[in-house]
């Protein structure tokens, strides 16, 4: 694949003097594709005056397999396994989400345990992605390290009671449509209890880490501003779009699997900066915690399959569908369109973190190249998902 | 606003999401009302999408009453409708202050050739933005009205729409490293011939030319 730059189109000088030698000039830098910030291979066209960004350009498509066009050629089982590859850390929520979509276009029911089950495990990949999350952006702080490394210990062990359940930590291809793949193991939900029951040490001693910290305070508190307007105007999504003080989680609005009977708050940020969406994970995987705890009381043994599915001959009547869950990153949606056949006729995925990724150049411009690196980390980018 | 057309597409499938099929003309007035209109609110444009038609026939059959053979009777007519191609966008609108959704709208192309043109709707909600260039980068749909239209997934120097329905990828690439069946015949192709070596062959082949 060959990329070109792209020279950025004539940009005004801006009247603000730097007091720096390159006064009046502006520096045209190529950040990424290999940089170890950009999380994965994203590359920021980005013409800067001093030290301060005055454009910004995000280039992707790196990672670009064409998932859409894969999907339209296999069948609606097929691309199952597909939609583990698109956030390769939230595997779980991306099954959910294609298979929410087809049991809506072909009015499929789900047996109760398997609507636990879904919730159980999407509530434990949004705890490891934020603690993950949460660890890249101190990294990019200059926390070298050490706090990703706790992230990923508490992720581990979550992983692990993925791959006990499915047979793989990441690519989990767990979930059916009209149910999930198999039960769960023996002994696998005290283990899982276990976890969740310690699970609030790491966020306490994570919220020690960062609540107080003089350099977390000084690097995110009024970076990165996102109104809630332009947040709403943006189609941005999920716990970016909440830090802006925007109360709409599809959770609660949608209500799709068993979340109406669950009770849990949404938190919700005050000024959208940088800091608000580092806190907002702290405090959604609280309310996750507590999710996990009423699921785990709730659920009671059962099939865990619609029967009436075939889901290896599966035809869906001719329509189209679109579905849409509340993914860790913000909302995964998948539409469908049928004709009869085995094979979707259209086949999309709404990524969140591709939208997200739209208000980039807005949160940057007027902070320096290394605010830039924190606020991508705040926006919780997967290039899998933003290329496809 | 006067004079904008407006079908209901329906969606014959459980999930009963029927969409909005809008003239192009009347797009932008239409789409500026949904969002500002205070009963309805859209604010949120959650995904766009393209999808491609191609031409198509659609088949009716109509009970028809005929004299045949003196008698009345009735017979199976079938009419066939060429549909010429066209390309569509598809916009899923959901409302935050009133928290309601999905109202689907679609706006079609005239044709899949130079007429593939759409209204930008990036100026009344953002979150198209990216979203319609990957439609102009993925099915050469023209938004007019686009800030920044270039590509956005694939190289800038690539030429044809992967996500066409009648997409043929190129053929100038390596396969496979050990090319069979039909993948073999297109690699053959691009296999240059060998050069005529000039006689070692025959010392490994049947030893005649040590001997010689």
């Amino acid at each position: 694949m060959s990329a070109t730059v792209q020279t950025l189109e004539a940009i005004e000088r801006p009247p603000v003097s730097m007091g720096s030698r390159l006064e009046g000039e502006l520096l045209e830098v190529s950040m990424g594709p290999q940089h170890p910030s950009t999380h994965g291979v994203f590359r920021m066209n980005v013409a800067l005056e001093g030290e301060v960004v005055r454009k910004l350009k995000p280039v992707f498509g790196y990672l670009h397999r064409n998932h859409e066009k894969l999907g339209e050629n296999m069948s609606y089982l097929g691309s199952m396994p597909y939609t583990d590859r698109l956030d390769y850390f939230c595997s779980m929520t991306n099954n959910w989400a294609y298979a929410l979509s087809v049991e809506k276009l072909a009015g499929i029911k789900v047996p109760e345990r398997a609507e636990y089950l879904r919730v159980i495990l999407a509530e434990l990949t949004r705890l490891q992605n934020h603690a993950s999350l949460l660890g890249f952006l101190l990294n990019d702080m200059g926390a070298w390290g050490t706090p990703l490394m706790y992230a990923f210990r508490e992720r581990e062990k979550i992983l692990d009671l993925f791959e006990s359940l499915s047979g793989s930590r990441m690519m989990c291809d767990y979930m059916r449509f009209g149910g999930c793949r198999c039960d769960t193991p023996p002994g696998w939900m005290e283990r899982a209890k276990q976890i969740v029951d310690r699970f609030p040490h790491f966020i306490d001693d994570l919220e020690q880490l960062v609540v107080g910290n003089e350099v977390v305070i000084g690097r995110t508190q009024n970076v990165g501003i996102l109104s809630p307007d332009l947040a709403i105007n943006a189609g941005i999504a999920g716990p970016m779009l909440r830090a802006s003080g925007v109360n709409y989680d599809i959770r609660k609005v949608d209500g799709y699997g068993f979340y109406p009977r669950f009770k849990f708050r949404i938190p919700l940020g005050e000024h959208g900066d940088t800091y608000d969406r580092l806190m907002m994970r702290v405090l959604e995987m609280r309310e996750s915690l507590s999710i996990l705890k009423q699921a785990f009381e709730q659920i009671q043994p059962g099939p865990i399959m619609n029967p009436k599915v075939k889901i290896r001959a599966f035809r869906p009547p001719v329509g189209e569908a679109y579905g849409r869950i509340e993914g860790p990153k913000g909302e995964l949606g998948f539409y469908l369109i049928s004709d009869g056949g085995p094979n979707p006729d259209r086949y999309r995925v709404r990524p969140p973190s591709f939208v997200n990724l739209t208000v980039l150049e807005d949160l940057c411009l007027g902070h320096t190249v290394a605010d830039v690196m924190v606020i991508l980390g705040s926006v919780d980018i997967v290039m899998g998902e933003v290329d496809r | 606003m006067s004079g904008a057309q407006i079908a209901i597409v329906p969606n014959p499938g459980p999930a009963q999401q029927s969409s909005l099929l809008i003239d192009n003309e009347h797009a932008f007035a239409v789409a500026r009302f949904l969002r500002d209109d205070p009963t309805l609110r859209l604010d949120f444009c959650s995904n766009v999408t393209g999808v491609d038609w191609l031409d198509r026939v659609v088949k009716k059959t109509v009970k028809m009453k005929k004299l045949v053979d003196g008698e009345e009777k009735e017979v199976d007519e079938t009419t066939e409708e060429k549909i010429p191609g066209y390309l569509e966008a598809v916009y899923h609108l959901y409302s935050m202050t009133h928290k309601h959704g999905p109202v689907i709208i679609r706006i079609r192309t005239r044709d899949r050739g130079d007429g593939a043109r759409l209204p930008s709707l990036t100026t009344i909600w953002r979150s198209a933005e990216f979203q319609e260039r990957e439609i102009f980068d993925l099915y050469g749909v023209r938004f007019d009205g686009h800030p920044d239209l270039r590509r956005i997934l694939m190289w800038d120097e690539f030429v044809d729409y992967p996500m066409r329905k009648d997409y043929r990828e190129p053929d100038d690439y390596e396969w496979e490293p050990t090319p069979h069946d039909e993948v073999l015949e297109k690699a053959k192709r691009h296999y240059t011939q060998r050069p005529e070596l000039d006689g070692a062959e025959k010392i490994t082949a049947g030893g005649d030319a040590l001997n010689r």
